[in-house]
């Protein structure tokens, strides 16, 4: 009994260790060399140094701060479309959805059975200058020659809201669908018109739902690519363009690495100040669910 | 998806002022809006298992030209593209292997355990959810060239180890505390040795949670674009070959294969269900 109480006390450390491991060699690890690949200097040809080179932070914030606050400008509007396409939804499924509450939520997810490149490139497709639906708007003469949606602010940010909206709707559900409908009921018997039942009532309750569904739709729109890169033209370049190019074509590894981390700088101060905002209680009861 | 619906739908509401109303909202607003997201949702996919029927003439696939087989039948006809399928595929399988191996090894050293350095471990299992996929693709390039290490198919397993590990971690460490601890512990009394009662007993009842990391990994990693794009160096997966063909138009191949990886998903969730909506009887 004794042996195994002292194997015991170690198996926990053993169980762990490969995947703490892996967790701390590729995902600790790498965080703190791209900070410290962040204040080096020199260029690609040379190698570079470690010199406290902050000029990388400033350099970064002069030539991209375009993108930087278009990035967030966008993940902004699209977490606010998104919010509000998806309460609606949510809202119906998780009180009047019935019996067939799972099979709304399947149709909602059916787009993650499509791969993400292949929806937006779907989307690029369906909008295309000529394609199968602005081409014979055009031949009849009802949109000018020049009309297009690709390479707009409207094309990235409608393809980022359809992406992301899932995301919104299934914490959005989760919420609603814990609230007891007895409280709606004893908010009808007490003469409250259905505005204010919803004000007053669910709207308050589903709020962790709104908070979790906007964490996880704007932290990882705004630093997405994919759509602009697909969506987009010049004039919508996000951070995440910005990164990937100066990385893998320029090699500008110092300069990238200080925008990935303004970047998450960026975020981070986004969420702490959010959740200040929204209430500590709020918090904790989204990480608890 | 069968507990999200465990509760049934309150009844109509008691009577209160303008019932007529509140009637048409829940009845005929909401439910049209909600099939008109679904449309909506489905619309890009809707197109892209049409046109991989439209019977196009050379690379571009734009307007509808008539019905055919054709890119069924000549499904591999492009071998970068059959290339790039095969390493998904490949990347997919090896890294859902190491990940649920080790990740349900983390879920049980967190779900089971209170050991010294718990709460930071829970801390990384966190950030590594939360972190964006950007972030996670630009450190590890950034480890991968401060250390000179060769970018291909071993980094690109890494790095889908690395986003997955933690979500395989979690569903399983969710199993392991609902987990029964009288059932273990019947074993013991019945002479099982630790190893066998883990095989035996601990195993079994966390196989459904296994299983669902499984495939939430597999999942992840055969659709990963953005950490992918970091450390693939040459070699390329269908994701990363259709982002590139979208600069030049996709060719119907890749919506047949679409199409064939949206149905095997659809097959398998769908019959998960079923399964477990007969289980329940």
């Amino acid at each position: 009994m004794s042996a195994r109480g002292g194997r015991g006390r170690l198996t926990p450390y053993l169980v762990g260790l490969p995947g703490g491991l892996w967790l701390g060699i590729f995902f600790v690890v790498p965080i703190l060399v791209m900070l410290s690949l962040s204040l080096q200097s020199g260029n690609a040809e040379e190698g570079y140094r470690f010199t406290w080179a902050w000029s990388n932070y400033a350099d970064a914030w002069d030539f991209y701060h375009v993108q930087f606050v278009r990035s967030i400008v966008f993940g902004l509007i699209v977490t606010v479309l998104c919010l509000v396409l998806a309460y609606p939804m949510a809202y119906w499924i998780a009180f009047y959805g019935g019996r067939h509450k799972s099979t709304y939520l399947f149709l909602i997810l059916l787009p993650f059975f499509v791969s993400f490149v292949i929806r937006t490139a779907s989307w690029k497709f369906i909008l295309n200058d000529e394609g199968f639906v602005l081409g014979p708007l055009k031949e009849a003469g009802l949109l000018p020659g020049d009309f297009h949606i690709l390479a707009t602010s409207t094309a990235v940010i409608g393809g980022l809201t359809y992406n992301y909206l899932p995301f919104m709707v299934l914490p959005l559900y989760v919420a609603l669908e814990r609230i007891d409908p007895s409280l709606v009921e004893a908010a009808y018997d007490l003469f409250a018109i259905r505005s204010q039942a919803f004000r007053r009532v669910v709207f308050p309750l589903s709020l962790p739902g709104v908070f979790a569904g906007v964490l996880i739709t704007f932290v990882p729109v705004t630093s997405d690519f994919v759509n602009s890169g697909i969506l987009g033209g010049t004039q919508t370049t996000m951070i995440g363009n910005i990164i990937q190019t100066e990385y893998l074509t320029n090699n500008q590894y110092p300069l990238a690495s200080a925008m990935s981390f303004m970047l998450m700088a960026a975020l981070i101060i986004g969420i702490f100040a959010y959740a200040r905002a929204l209430g500590t209680e709020q918090v904790m009861e989204v990480s608890q669910a | 998806m069968t507990t999200l619906a465990s509760r049934e739908a309150p009844p109509e509401v008691a009577p209160a002022p303008a019932v007529g109303r509140r009637r048409r909202w829940t009845r005929l607003f909401l439910p049209a809006y909600t099939w008109l997201m679904i449309l909506y949702f489905s619309l890009p996919i809707l197109v892209m298992i049409l046109f991989g029927f439209n019977d196009t003439k050379g690379r571009l696939n734009l307007r509808w030209q008539g019905f055919t087989l054709n890119w069924y039948r000549d499904l591999f006809s492009i071998p970068a593209l059959s290339t790039a399928l095969r390493n998904s595929l490949l990347i997919a399988v090896i890294s859902t292997i190491i990940t649920t191996v080790m990740g349900t090894m983390v879920g049980l050293a967190l779900g089971r355990y209170r050991f010294r350095g718990k709460g930071a471990y829970d801390l990384v299992i966190f950030s590594a959810i939360s972190a964006p996929e950007l972030v996670l693709g630009a450190s590890l390039l950034s480890l991968f060239v401060t250390v000179s290490f060769v970018r291909g198919f071993v980094t690109i397993v890494i790095a889908h180890v690395v986003f997955s590990l933690a979500f395989v971690a979690v569903t399983v460490r969710a199993r392991v505390l609902g987990l029964d601890p009288a059932l273990e512990e019947a074993a013991q009394d019945l002479g099982a040795d630790p190893w066998t009662t883990f095989r035996k007993i601990t195993l079994p009842l966390l196989a459904p949670g296994i299983v669902a990391g499984g495939l939430l990994a597999f999942a992840l990693s055969i659709d990963d674009y953005v950490v992918t794009s970091f450390v693939n160096g040459q070699v390329e997966t269908f994701p990363i070959w259709v982002y590139g063909a979208t600069r030049i138009g996709v060719p119907p191949q890749v919506n047949v294969m679409g199409t064939l990886i949206f149905l095997f998903g659809v097959g398998i969730a769908v019959s998960n269900a079923l399964l477990a909506r007969r289980q329940r009887g």
